[in-house]
């Protein structure tokens, strides 16, 4: 049925594969921390590049790794990003995450360091970035239907507004967008614990259900309680959380669940990292709660814009993808509000309807799509942060 | 309407959250429901900051809090109506 939003459009960037992205990078990938060197000279060498140095990508096995492949090409997957420099310390790895991005039809191109040395891996990575940056600056936004968007969502820096004001927002725009087709994606596993009974309910079947309650179930037997040594105070919630005024995770919990809204329903769980496969609609990622974290294995899984609810004011961005910044805390509003790209404290003045400020913010998430740098993006946050699941070999 | 300093998300919360900078102990708080935008008064004891959260009724250990109409932890130590609730006298009841 067609609604007020079924025929908002953005303009944006449509790649080889269909697929649309809302920013036009020509990224320089290490595939390994020891190729972060050779990424940086050749995103210095080549103007409107951009490197992303990582700390990981060496000795890692078995699900660490594929979690590290997966996150590496569905970085350079993303439909955010135009064309892709690989560069690693030899050519076996650095050739798998090149097939891996090359899936996507996109330009892209890989170095390796051994028996050429750091200098002419940046020689010839800065010429083929050259070309790669004169393709991508050629390439024009065209007109995109709100269904073609695809748009991620986590927290932090929480407090008791963000369940009050900012999460409800962004459950509002899901419960109107997600009608319209978009793809949707939340996560942060063990912070729904104390909600978990809520957020099982939310599935779109009970088999959907169980699986997700496995997962969440896992993650606590297998993260938290296999390496807690305290009842995770000042961690979960965190130091900042708590001088916001949150007191227990499941307070926090419920808060956060905020995010999906009255009506949104779960379709599918994803790994870390991992692509949407159950077509249009909301998923849960499993992933850390950490911000930077969660944002980088969301962008990996294809998202192109992220909505960030924060209580007391997380700063976090990502070099890919436009992290959108909402708050309804009046003093954070006050004292940081260059972080703060969609103000609505007027939720906890009764100034302000839920309704209304979930409009805001699907007006907010068009002029970003279109363009319009956020917050974190103007003031250079690029937090780039791989998921480590356990001790390199 | 006024502007509130006090909200509190379900009928039967016990607890609900202070939502203006520099509130004073004393102040005879204007009080809103999100969920059915009832009002009611309530008198903050201590000085609570933004965010905070404040006792609906009288609060005894052992007593579960709830917001969200939910079950957010265990009252640890008693805490009076228009008392301040926090890591003092609320914890979790998981890890």
């Amino acid at each position: 049925m067609a609604s007020k939003y079924s025929n908002l459009t953005f303009k944006g960037y449509r790649r080889e594969n269909g697929r649309v992205g809302v920013r036009n990078h020509v990224v320089i990938l290490p595939v390994d921390d020891i190729s972060n060197a050779a990424c940086e000279a050749v995103a210095n060498n080549i103007k409107g590049t951009l490197a992303l140095p990582h700390a990981y990508g060496r000795l890692q096995f078995g699900a660490d790794l594929d979690l590290h492949f997966r996150t590496m090409i569905g970085t350079g997957a993303n439909p955010n990003v135009a064309a892709v420099i690989v560069i690693g310390i030899e050519p076996g790895w650095t050739e798998r995450i090149v097939d891996g991005i090359a899936q996507t039809g996109k330009p892209v191109a890989g170095f390796s360091i051994e028996q050429n040395g750091d200098l002419k891996t940046i020689m010839d990575a800065s010429r083929k970035a050259k070309e790669f940056v004169h393709y991508a600056t050629e390439l024009q936004r065209e007109e995109c239907a709100i269904s073609e968007l695809w748009v991620s969502t986590k927290c932090g820096e929480s407090d008791t507004t963000t369940g009050l004001g900012s999460c409800p927002t962004v459950g509002n725009m899901y419960d109107k967008l997600l009608p319209e087709g978009i793809y949707g994606c939340f996560g942060e596993t063990s912070e729904i614990t104390g909600a978990e009974h809520i957020c099982k309910e939310r599935a779109i079947d009970t088999q959907v259900g169980e699986r997700w309650y496995a997962m969440w179930k896992a993650y606590q037997n297998d993260v938290i309680e296999a390496h807690k040594d305290s009842d995770l105070s000042e961690s979960q919630p965190t130091k900042g959380n708590i001088e916001g005024g949150l007191t227990t995770i499941e307070e926090k919990a419920l808060g956060n669940l905020e995010k999906i809204g009255r009506t949104s329903r779960y379709i599918d769980i994803l790994e870390p990292a991992e692509a949407p496969k159950s077509g249009k609609g909301l998923y849960f990622m499993d992933s850390s709660s950490a911000a930077a974290e969660c944002v980088t294995l969301m962008a990996a899984g294809g998202y192109v814009i992220h909505t960030f609810p924060t209580g007391q004011g997380n700063v976090i961005g990502n070099p890919i993808v436009p992290v959108i910044k909402i708050t309804a805390n009046p003093r954070t509003v006050r004292t940081m509000g260059e972080h703060v790209d969609v103000d609505v404290s007027g939720i906890l003045r009764r100034e302000m309807t839920i309704d209304q400020a979930g409009d805001a913010l699907i007006e907010n998430i068009l002029r970003t799509a279109n363009g319009r740098h956020t917050a974190a993006e103007a003031l250079g946050h690029r937090e780039f942060v791989m998921t480590k699941l356990y001790r390199s070999a | 309407m006024s502007v509130p300093q006090l909200l509190a998300h379900e009928t039967h919360d016990n607890v609900g959250v202070v939502v203006i900078e520099g509130l004073k102990a004393g102040t005879e708080m204007d009080c809103v429901v999100t969920a059915d935008n009832s009002a009611f008064k309530l008198k903050v004891t201590q000085d609570v900051p933004i965010g905070h959260k404040v006792a609906l009724t009288d609060l005894k250990a052992g007593d579960t809090a709830i917001k969200y109409g939910e079950d957010i932890g265990r009252i640890v130590a008693d805490v009076a109506k228009g008392g301040h609730v926090h890591v003092h006298n609320l914890k979790t009841k998981r890890w």
